[in-house]
């Protein structure tokens, strides 16, 4: 079952990407089959949180960790893509300068801040998308797990971890652009981020790369490692009695679910536009959780079926009847966890089960 | 007419003598007639005049000097001072009309800059023999802080005469500050001086002994000692004021901290919607408000008292409600309660956003709990001082009502084994409803409280929801004591790390403290011992 329905997410998210990029790019914009360039960008946003979606069904579903932080290192993902985007500039800023972004010039500064340096390297820049989330969840995880911080006081200390973040994004003196971010970006590996090739191609990239996460996922999760880890889930120690140290499986796997998350987050950037400290608002990773919640909980799949599902209902919603996407969104989260406990997915299943 | 003026200048002579006795020893001739030396050609004389003219306590001296103020004082031939008014003159020594006046036989009484200084000099002078006290003080204030050695004799007058202890001690400090700035005096009435100024200890005593460096080392080293001892009781205070701000910081996150002290210190319940209650206090704080203005605006002042126990009870039954509806088909599922309260936040704010508006509300601040106080170095705002009384009662209340009534001792059993409890006969799910409704009833309180130093919008719990979290799982879960110490210390830390790193900086510093703190210790400060913590 699990892997058909796998078989048909890959197929369906890859058939889509690449059909709406060949209908964008192959028709013209008059005819009825043309997508339009903001179609592209939304399906492009919506696979991005598919992936934060994904990396976080890995430690939810799968190793019993709610992260109420996740979005932090999607954020810092984001801002490592930021970076390089900003430096890609150059001189055609308000000010002109070929160094400096506009809002250090803006602020003063007289020399590009120690780390910056290397983020005009754009193979650089993507390994410190993935690298920098690593690293604050290897220190984080090695800390939090060795001292066994479970349940719920996990969740809440992720939650100061994200907001901690947010409030340091915020400042000025610290080199991110505070409260306006990073934005204004022109170009991405020499391609202009206006063009529509450029945005196709970023649906298709954001599309390879939710695949490949999900495979790399269902393969941890499939593996031997993969039943320890769903052992120290369901019963962390009796596993531990077992022989097995709970901590690191929990570690590795919080580990990679950061890199998953922080390379989501520098897909989504150049799709966007830009990235600011909002994006560690710890409301936007609590609706990271719902996503998987609606999907169905250590299901892989279904967390992708839930992050597009709700965001498409949140672009609906908060365009036709903006009062009520709030009322919606909390009673998702309220219904799906009494009534849904197992999601869409699950839902699905048992039906199917029913009939069978 | 001559004869007159004779007679007229020995009145002025006993009257001088009698209100200014110290005075004749300095000068005879302005003894005799105060006015004498502005006739004078010389500049010098007229500014001595001047100083001599204020502190004599002539009637006319007011007139006289705002008349040189203004330059409209003349002298005539035969050394009369006259003022022009509108459309006469007056006689300047008796404030009598005088006619057929010759304007072209008149001079005006010339002015230079040490005239106008005198001139100064002179009305502050005029003001400390004022028969009003609040403006003895303010000349002399105004004394101390111009220092200068030409108000001396002025002071040595009005101290004479000075009743009023406070505004002696003030035309003291005036006079210290004076000699030492002068460098006249001997050396014992310096030190004199510098102790005085000791005695002051403020920003402009320090600034003076601090200038104090070329005088004899005997003064120089007492304005020395004198300097770091008020720097050592300016950090004395500066530190008491730390604490002060500190604790009304901790009031304010325990007074948002009580409520899920019960609900997820003694429940375990995970109530992310905890934030909400406070919000609803305050939007029933602000409710109570608008009505009492429309009804009774006569007890405008009281709307906040009543607001009290009807933010209880609102908060306390929508609480109720969420345990009735939600939370009792959740226990035992902390992940899954978390969510759904956290769906309920959403609900609410969106809910109060549509009924009241997304823009902030004005909730006024009765005219008893508006204004500050000093107490010593100390400034105490009331309404910082109103919370943290406010917060000591509701705690009071809170505690006993765990520890004394029949309810509480129900909760206590319940939490402690919900088996045996229900086994005695206890309801448990009722019990579970009323302490859900008393955790959620202590946070509407606490909302009253924010309602009057934070804005209240639909985003006010928000704000409170992580901060709160955090005082608790601090303190040690399930643990009301470790909840207030762990309130204050937060509280405290944060005000303390406020100057260091700023106001930002600082909650991020205490923050990532914090999450540290919880790995080296899961279970808070004071973790509860014994077969609790099995469950």
């Amino acid at each position: 079952m699990s892997r058909v329905s796998t078989s048909i997410c890959i197929l369906l998210v890859l058939g889509i990407a690449i059909g709406m990029a060949a209908l964008n790019l192959g028709t013209d914009a008059g005819s009825a089959a043309h997508v339009s360039t903001y179609w592209i960008s939304l399906v492009g946003k919506y696979l991005c949180f598919a992936i934060l979606a994904l990396a976080l069904d890995l430690v939810w579903g799968f190793a019993g960790i709610l992260s109420l932080g996740h979005a932090a290192f999607f954020a810092l993902g984001g801002y490592a893509m930021g970076m390089y985007l900003m430096r890609q500039i150059g001189t055609r800023g308000v000010y002109g300068n070929a160094i400096l972004p506009d809002f250090m010039v803006f602020l003063n500064y007289k020399e590009l801040p120690w780390f910056w340096h290397g983020f005009d390297n754009p193979a650089f820049a993507i390994l410190m998308a993935m690298l920098v989330p690593a690293v604050l969840a290897l220190i984080f995880g090695f800390f939090a797990f060795r001292s066994r911080v479970t349940g719920v006081y996990l969740s809440i200390i992720t939650q100061a971890l994200t907001f901690a973040l947010l409030l340091a994004f915020f400042r000025n003196d610290m080199g991110f652009g505070g409260n306006n971010g990073l934005t204004d970006f022109k170009d991405m590996f020499g391609y202009s981020l206006q063009s529509d090739a450029t945005r196709s191609g970023l649906l298709v990239a954001s599309a390879i790369f939710l695949v490949l996460c999900l495979l790399v996922a269902r393969y941890v999760v499939t593996s031997r490692f993969g039943q320890v880890l769903i052992a120290v889930r369901d019963t962390e120690s009796r596993t531990r009695f077992l022989g097995y140290r709970p901590e690191s499986y929990k570690l590795f796997v919080f580990v990679l679910s950061a890199i998953m998350a922080g390379i989501g987050g520098a897909l989504y950037v150049p799709q966007v536009g830009i990235i600011n400290p909002g994006e560690f608002a710890p409301a936007g990773s609590i609706e990271a959780v719902i996503w998987v919640a609606v999907g169905g909980r250590g299901t892989l799949v279904g967390a992708i079926l839930g992050a597009i599902l709700v965001n498409a209902g949140k672009t609906y919603l908060t365009g036709a009847f903006p009062e009520i996407w709030l009322f919606a969104l909390g009673a998702l989260f309220i219904l799906v966890t009494l009534l849904l406990p197992q999601g869409v997915l699950g839902l699905l299943q048992s039906m199917r089960g029913a009939k069978s | 007419m001559t004869a007159l003026r004779h007679i007229l200048a020995v009145l002025l002579l006993a009257l001088a003598l009698i209100s200014a006795p110290a005075f004749e020893a300095r000068a005879d001739d302005d003894a005799a007639d105060p006015f004498a030396g502005l006739t004078s050609q010389s500049f010098d004389d007229v500014a001595q005049a001047l100083t001599a003219l204020a502190v004599s306590g002539n009637k006319q001296a007011g007139p006289t000097v705002t008349a040189l103020q203004n330059e409209a004082l003349f002298v005539t031939p035969d050394m009369a001072l006259l003022i022009k008014t509108d459309d006469s003159y007056v006689n300047a020594r008796t404030g009598e009309k005088v006619a057929d006046v010759n304007e072209d036989d008149l001079s005006p009484v010339r002015v230079n800059n040490a005239v106008r200084a005198a001139i100064e000099a002179a009305k502050g002078g005029l003001d400390l023999v004022s028969t009003d006290v609040a403006a003895r003080a303010h000349a002399a204030e105004q004394l101390f802080a111009s220092h200068d050695a030409a108000a001396l004799p002025l002071l040595a007058t009005a101290l004479i005469a000075e009743k009023d202890a406070g505004v002696r001690a003030i035309m003291l400090q005036a006079q210290a500050a004076a000699l030492l700035s002068s460098d006249t005096g001997t050396e014992a009435e310096q030190l004199a001086a510098i102790a005085t100024l000791r005695a002051r200890g403020d920003i402009e005593s320090k600034a003076l002994l601090g200038s104090l460096h070329d005088k004899s080392p005997a003064v120089a080293a007492a304005a020395a000692a004198a300097i770091s001892s008020l720097n050592q009781l300016e950090q004395i205070w500066g530190v008491a004021q730390g604490v002060f701000y500190g604790v009304s910081l901790g009031s304010v996150l325990l007074l948002a901290a009580a409520g899920l002290a019960i609900t997820f210190g003694v429940m375990g319940v995970i109530n992310m919607a905890h934030g909400e209650m406070v919000m609803l206090g305050a939007y029933t704080t602000y409710t109570v408000q608008s009505v009492i203005a429309s009804v009774a605006p006569q007890w405008a002042g009281l709307s906040i008292l009543l607001s009290v126990p009807l933010a209880f009870l609102v908060s306390g039954l929508v609480g109720v409600l969420i345990e009735r509806c939600m939370i009792r088909f959740l226990y035992g599922r902390p992940l899954e309660t978390l969510l759904a309260t956290w769906g309920l936040s959403l609900v609410l704010q969106q809910a109060i956003r549509s009924i009241f508006g997304s823009s902030n509300r004005d909730v006024l601040t009765p005219a008893w709990m508006a204004g500050a106080t000093r107490l010593g170095g100390l400034t105490i705002t009331y309404n910082r001082l109103y919370i943290i009384i406010f917060a000591v009662i509701v705690i009071a209340a809170l505690m006993a009502v765990l520890r004394y009534t029949a309810l509480g001792l129900r909760m206590r059993a319940v939490t402690q084994n919900r088996r045996m409890a229900a086994a005695m006969g206890i309801r448990t799910p009722w019990i579970d409803a009323l302490t859900f409704g008393l955790g959620s009833g202590v946070a509407g309180m606490a909302g009253v409280a924010l309602s009057q130093i934070d804005n209240v919008s639909p985003n006010l719990g928000q704000s409170y929801i992580i901060d709160s979290f955090m005082v608790v799982v601090f303190g040690g879960v399930g643990n009301l004591w470790g909840t207030v110490v762990s309130a204050m210390t937060l509280g405290i830390v944060n005000k303390f790390l406020e100057p260091f790193a700023g106001a930002v900086l600082g909650k991020i510093v205490v923050l990532v403290a914090l999450i540290l703190f919880i790995q080296r210790k899961p279970r808070g400060m004071f973790p509860l011992k014994g077969r609790a913590v099995e469950q």
